[in-house]
């Protein structure tokens, strides 16, 4: 995770080239978009784009802004982590011989996260949670070695109000 | 099923008003061609598709209504995407429809097929692909209302065949006219803001009254909001000079006592400098364009800035307002005004008599200034301008094209009226004056129309002369014939050591009166002074068809005052004539 990303959650219109045309606000300018979660709301009129993005506070005022003129997006917050609950859905394979399985398991338990597939030499393991917490995972998994990787990139609401 | 999907779109545009289309038709786009033939919108058939967007454009500078032009799919639709950055560039309403393969065959490299909707979304305010004939009256009544309100704009919609085909039953409809409320509940994201808030308004309104050395920074949204007025109102009741950028020429009176013109890279030394010393800077629907900061660092260092925009995403875009104020225009002068009335009246504001005072005599010493022509010399463009300005219609329509000729235009004409200055500000489109200055002429027949052109651009469109010809649109056109791209020969002239490369393009290739006599124009070759003024009284009686004067005019005169690139306003550039008088 770069270190200064942020996390604009947008309301849009649920329908055909919304997409396209946020993504393209930022590939104009050269942003890269780390990752990306799009989905209906409960309200199927409407998805919510998650969208990552590495980019400094004052370009990103200006894309905000940007994409505040499209005419399919509704309304955009930035959800500072802070102030946020943020999760992400990984599903890993990893080499898992006799030798090593116990340790996997072992493992996977640590994180509560799943195993979903068995193979004669190979895990697939699945875990959703805090972003960084996938970060630690794939970290401690790499030894064993990766086979596939696949993170949906994260999703976010603001933090419910406490007082 | 009561309709087709053609007939329900050319209804459409009926209902949104529509008088005239620009348009060529093509194999997609043929179905709503035939309805044509029966509805009293007329149509204006150009000889190239950039023409038809150009002159959708020139329509709505000269009218405030949204232009409009249909062309086909494919190259019909990628020709006229410099008329749709150029209208997205200076927030031009416009409406483009174009043809598109029928559903089944998009995506298949079908014959004329291209990605309209992809290859234009970053040009357009809005675009839409229509899947379904019962979505076309909606459709056209939307890209109507998101073209026309907010920050004006053009909007494409894209039509496939299949849809508005009688002969295909995907084209079967029942018509149904959408109300002005299903439309905006039809668009839950798109509410532009008109009223400025109150508190700002207010703060600005202080600033305003405590200001010293204030400037109003009027830009083309003036014209925009219908603002001119309001603009005028806010100028006398508070006696603070009004520059107009090249957008806003014409939003206040040239000859008005507290109008100081043009700023920017070829503004004259009063505007530019009084934008640089000024304390505040009250910007109104302009966008602080970098030909107008110069270089920003250095950019009016002392000057608060109020800014006014409709469009928030300009807030603060280039520089930082100290009152920003998201609002139409003329609303927003409308409650300054009351605010600033509310403070009491002129006793309350700060005395700008010293200021007013400096400003006049900068203008005083640093007018305008260009050396007359010996005999035997090729002509001074700004003479030929100084001549067409006095011997034509203080309400003449004055279109331009891109370069040196628009900045003489922009400097020497007198603009006294709104509405009377068609150009491309923002993209700088060669080109566009003579199919602008056709669409200027169609959306106001009772106006004379001049085009000032220059060789190089006139060479990219003059085949809408064609159309004018043909569809009896009497426009006029004076080119500056220098024989070079001539403002990229003063900035190889000056700026790359006088190494002119590739700008050189012949005084007599082509002949341009032969060309503009074979397109049906009536057609004078000037060369010398005494011609000039003859030529042009001679060119204003004409009204049964288009007349094109060129003038041989001088390669070396450059455009001066100049902000070089790179450089501050301070920095700014008299020219030889007036370098060494004391600032």
């Amino acid at each position: 995770m770069p270190p200064k990303y942020h996390v604009l959650s947008v309301l849009v219109e649920n329908r055909a080239g919304v997409l396209a045309r946020v993504s393209a606000l930022f590939a104009r300018r050269g942003y890269n978009i780390y990752s990306l979660a799009v989905a209906p709301t409960d309200d199927e009129r409407f998805s919510r784009i998650t969208v990552v993005v590495d980019v400094e506070q004052a370009p990103l005022e200006q894309v905000v802004k940007q994409l505040n003129k499209l005419i399919h997006v509704i309304k955009i917050s930035e959800l500072d982590p802070r102030d946020s609950v943020e999760r992400e859905l990984m599903l890993v394979t990893v080499k898992a011989p006799a030798e090593v399985r116990g340790q996997i398991i072992e493992l996977i338990g640590v994180f509560d996260g799943r195993i979903i597939d068995v193979g004669h030499d190979e895990l697939a393991l699945s875990l959703d949670e805090h972003p960084e917490r996938l970060d630690d995972l794939e970290d401690l998994l790499r030894p064993f070695g990766i086979i596939d990787l696949q993170r949906t990139g994260r999703v976010a609401l603001p933090k419910l109000e406490r007082s | 099923m009561n309709t087709n999907g053609g007939q329900a779109l050319i209804k459409s545009l009926e209902l949104e008003g529509v008088e005239v289309i620009f348009g060529l038709p093509g194999g997609a786009i043929l179905p709503v061609y035939d309805p044509i033939l029966d509805s009293p919108i007329r149509h204006v058939l150009v000889r190239h598709e950039q023409g038809a967007g150009h002159m959708a454009e020139g329509f709505a500078h000269a009218t405030g209504r949204p232009g409009v032009a249909m062309v086909t799919s494919g190259p019909g639709a990628t020709n006229i995407v410099t008329p749709l950055a150029d209208a997205y560039m200076d927030s031009i309403p416009m409406v483009v429809i174009t043809g598109q393969v029928p559903l089944p065959s998009i995506g298949t490299d079908a014959f004329q097929e291209c990605d309209t909707v992809g290859i234009t979304r970053g040009v357009t305010k809005h675009n839409e692909l229509v899947t379904r004939a019962e979505d076309i009256p909606m459709a056209i009544r939307q890209a109507f209302h998101i073209a026309t309100t907010g920050r004006p704009g053009p909007v494409l919609v894209d039509i496939p065949k299949d849809i508005v085909d009688p002969m295909n039953p995907a084209s079967a409809m029942n018509w149904h006219w959408p109300t002005d409320a299903d439309v905006s509940s039809s668009m839950p994201g798109y509410k532009p803001t008109t009223k400025g808030h109150p508190k700002k308004i207010k703060e600005a309104a202080v600033l305003i009254a405590t200001a010293r050395q204030p400037v109003i920074y009027a830009g083309g949204g003036i014209l925009k909001a219908r603002a001119a007025e309001a603009l005028r109102e806010l100028a006398e009741l508070t006696g603070i000079p009004v520059v107009t950028t090249l957008m806003a020429r014409g939003a206040f009176p040239d000859d008005h006592e507290l109008c100081l013109g043009m700023p920017g890279m070829h503004g004259n030394y009063t505007a530019v400098t009084a934008m640089q010393q000024a304390d505040l800077l009250i910007a109104l629907g302009s966008r602080f364009d970098d030909r107008v900061t110069g270089k920003l660092d250095g950019f009016a260092p002392g000057a608060k800035i109020i800014h006014v925009d409709i469009d928030p995403a300009e807030l603060g875009k280039v520089r930082r307002p100290d009152v920003p104020i998201v609002g139409d225009c003329r609303l927003v002068i409308e409650e300054i005004i009351k605010a600033l009335n509310a403070l009491g009246g002129q006793q309350s504001r700060m005395d700008i008599t010293p200021w007013r005072q400096q400003v006049s005599g900068w203008q005083e010493q640093y007018p305008l200034v260009y050396e007359q022509s010996q005999d035997g010399d090729l002509l001074k463009p700004q003479y030929v301008l100084e001549q067409l300005r006095d011997r034509s219609p203080a309400d003449t329509i004055v279109a331009s094209g891109v370069g040196q000729h628009q900045m003489w235009t922009s400097q020497y004409w007198k603009f006294n009226y709104p509405y009377t200055w068609v150009n491309s500000g923002g993209l700088g489109t060669m080109g566009f004056s003579v199919p602008a200055a056709i669409g200027a002429k169609v959306g106001r027949p009772d106006r004379t129309v001049w085009a000032v052109d220059g060789d190089g651009c006139f060479q990219m469109t003059a085949q809408e002369l064609v159309t004018a010809a043909t569809e009896r649109i009497p426009v006029k056109i004076a080119i500056l014939n220098n024989a070079y791209l001539g403002m990229v020969r003063q900035w190889q002239e000056m700026f790359y050591e006088e190494r002119y490369s590739e700008v050189y393009l012949s005084p007599d290739l082509p002949d341009y009166v032969k060309w503009a006599e074979a397109m049906g124009c009536i057609a004078l070759r000037v060369e010398s002074p005494d011609e000039v003024g003859p030529a042009i009284d001679k060119a204003n009686e004409i009204n049964d068809r288009p007349v094109v004067l060129e003038f041989r005019t001088d390669a070396s005169e450059k455009v001066f005052p100049m902000v070089s690139p790179g450089t501050t306003n301070d920095q700014i550039d008299v020219g030889p004539l007036q370098n060494g008088l004391g600032r």
